[in-house]
């Protein structure tokens, strides 16, 4: 396209005359961005539209190998679990309309009932790392479905609570190791296949969820978000939409939860950490409300932050915090939609 | 007898940490979640007063409270004032806030800042001494702590019914554009609801921490009580939060007579799950049910 060269002459222009310029800027048609079938009519468009896509997947699956040791592989894999817990965060709160504020309880079910069968009973890994996802899952929607019929804040706070409830009522009946909290938990105990494992899980995670909300079901879900008197006026049930949602929302956060007991080889109240629910939500609002891959991307950037702040305590907390404030006064829309309105644009200088 | 007197003084607790929260959400419809952080901040501040500048204790009181209902108007004017509307933004800012002012007070000592970690910090009590009523012991400060809850309750219904700020309040926290229509500036009420409520959290810590030990931790906890409170007895409802708070404190002073202190938590959430299955709505939270509720 002409506009291309045209914006790169006249930036060294600009200054050089005296006439009047103004900043022209441009929309690809919506035709282009969209996949129909227009998207393949050139190899151009076709990677106009794969370039992108193919870069998060290369890039994800290139970063154990950048990393420059061993701590920053450890730190890959937490900021990968946390990753997770974001692109819940986001898919709950911005396509079911569940604003879940206590990630950490999702962690927390997730790690104790994928430990319990790699302590307790001797399971291999791999499956208790299944069984706690997909029961945890089962065991956060079972506990969360009295909460299910509140809307907005209410389901906010109650979500808030879990956590903090949760961890009491393991310190007070002591169980599964009480305060200290249970180990050796067996894990698999090589750097890369749980580098590689989240990462893979990340991607799945995120092509899989882009997928559903263009489905049926994804339709249904944003439906009960954006009007959900609507949706049971159709003879649908608003409760059982929403808690098929929080089961698949509650897969990715269980996922992090099992993830981080068997990289730890540990589990105890420390899964429910504030840091479990905070995180990721300032992850979602940096890296993008709404897009999936873009609270993925905030959670990468924002652990290794946070990581280099270990140093001073609870600086890191007050980071996020910070992050999260600023990004949501300041630039609520986030970076991922910042970057996709700019790559769908073309800006060139013009004479008046 | 025991489980009667505590059971009132633990309620009137519940009561003083959840009513500055409910004022902020029944006017303006903001989820305050830095409520926790104020009471933790006040507990703090009077502290630092007293013992590093040796002031006298009720002008530190005095000064505290007053620097707290300022920050919680700052709070509004400056930070949720351009969020507001957005509830989910709403609750992740105010809690952001939280984190600050929680973990703040926790962090190491970098520079001239000292972080208040490692040693204890208590505040002295208003008078010492017991007293024994009906065979019970009970110390002054608890005396004191139900007698404060009763004023502030009273002092809010007088406020609230007598008060041309008040009466602003309940026409706030009714019907919102109404209010408006009759002239009632929704953003000023709502930084006055704010300040207040921030106040009242102020005047919850002071009264309650003479019992037990400065922590921050303590913010997540009162946090946590206030939300309990308020879900149980219907966001925003007066009566439903006297109530609720009423139904808590029995519950877990008859727990930590009966069984054990540890169970409280478990009783806590058993109650909160409880009374969602039988009224999702709280139990005096029937009025707004259609608008808030599915």
């Amino acid at each position: 396209m002409r506009t291309d060269t045209g914006f790169l002459r006249n930036l060294g222009m600009r200054r050089s005359s005296s006439d009047e310029w103004r900043r022209e800027r441009l929309d690809r048609g919506l035709k282009v961005r969209t996949e129909g079938l227009y998207a393949v009519s050139s190899w151009r468009e076709m990677l106009y539209l794969v370039g992108p896509r193919a870069a998060l997947i290369v890039g994800l699956l290139l970063l154990p190998l950048v990393a420059p040791n061993l701590y920053w592989q450890r730190v890959l894999c937490v900021a990968g679990a946390y990753a997770l817990l974001a692109i819940t965060f986001d898919f709950l709160a911005n396509y079911v309309g569940l604003v879940c504020v206590g990630g950490a309880f999702m962690t927390g079910v997730g790690g104790y009932v994928s430990g319990i069968f790699t302590f307790y009973l001797g399971f291999p890994w791999p499956v208790s790392m299944l069984l706690g996802t997909v029961l945890g899952a089962a065991l956060v929607t079972l506990l969360w479905l009295p909460s299910l019929p509140l809307r907005g804040i209410y389901f906010a706070i109650l979500t808030f609570m879990f956590p903090f409830l949760a961890r009491g009522i393991i310190l007070a009946l002591d169980a599964f190791g009480g305060t200290l909290g249970l180990g050796p938990v067996a894990g698999p105990d090589n750097i890369w296949l749980e580098n590689y494992m989240v990462i893979i899980v990340m991607l799945v995670a995120v092509f899989g969820l882009r997928r559903l909300v263009g489905e049926d079901t994804g339709i249904m879900f944003l439906g009960v978000k954006d009007n959900d008197v609507a949706v049971q006026a159709s003879g649908i049930s608003i409760t059982r939409v929403k808690a098929k949602g929080l089961f698949i929302g509650a897969l990715g956060g269980c996922f992090a939860g099992a993830y981080i007991v068997h990289l730890y080889n540990f589990m105890g109240t420390s899964l429910f950490a504030t840091d479990f629910s905070i995180l990721p939500i300032a992850a979602t609002v940096m890296g993008g409300s709404g897009t999936l891959a873009g609270p993925m991307l905030g959670a990468l950037i924002l652990t290794p932050l946070s990581e280099l702040l270990r140093g001073f305590g609870q600086l890191r907390v007050v980071l996020y915090a910070l992050v999260l404030i600023g990004f949501i006064m300041f630039k609520p829309e986030g970076i991922l939609n910042w970057l996709t309105r700019k790559y769908h644009q073309f800006e060139q200088w013009k004479k008046v | 007898m025991d489980v009667l007197i505590y059971g009132v003084i633990n309620s009137v607790v519940y009561m003083l940490m959840a009513l500055g929260f409910t004022l902020v959400y029944g006017v303006s419809r903001l989820p305050n979640f830095a409520h926790g952080a104020l009471y933790v901040l006040t507990g703090f501040l009077t502290w630092t007063f007293v013992n590093n500048l040796n002031l006298n204790y009720f002008l530190s009181i005095i000064i505290t409270l007053v620097i707290v209902s300022l920050l919680g108007a700052g709070l509004y004017a400056f930070v949720l004032k351009r969020v507001r509307g957005m509830p989910v933004s709403e609750i992740i800012v105010s809690f952001a806030i939280a984190l600050i002012i929680l973990e703040g007070l926790r962090l190491q000592d970098i520079g001239p800042f000292k972080g208040f970690i490692g040693s204890s910090y208590a505040l002295p009590a208003f008078i010492e001494g017991t007293v024994s009523i009906a065979g019970v012991t009970v110390d002054y400060q608890r005396l004191i702590i139900i007698a404060v809850g009763a004023v502030l309750v009273v002092g809010m219904w007088v406020f609230t019914r007598h008060q041309k700020v008040g009466l602003a309040f309940r026409g706030m926290a009714q019907d919102e554009r109404a209010a408006m229509m009759l002239g009632i500036d929704s953003d000023r009420m709502a930084v006055v609801a704010l300040a207040v409520g921030s106040a009242l959290a102020g005047v919850a810590a002071i009264t309650v921490y003479p019992l037990g030990q400065i922590t921050a931790e303590s913010g997540y906890h009162v946090l946590n009580a206030a939300l309990a409170v308020c879900i149980v007895g219907g966001l925003g409802s007066w009566m439903g939060a006297i109530l609720a708070s009423f139904i808590f404190g029995f519950a877990t002073t008859a727990a930590a007579f009966f069984g054990a202190p540890r169970y409280q938590d478990v009783i806590l959430f058993a109650l909160i799950v409880l009374v969602l299955i039988v009224r999702p709505s709280g139990l005096f939270g029937r009025q707004k049910e259609l608008e808030e509720r599915v």
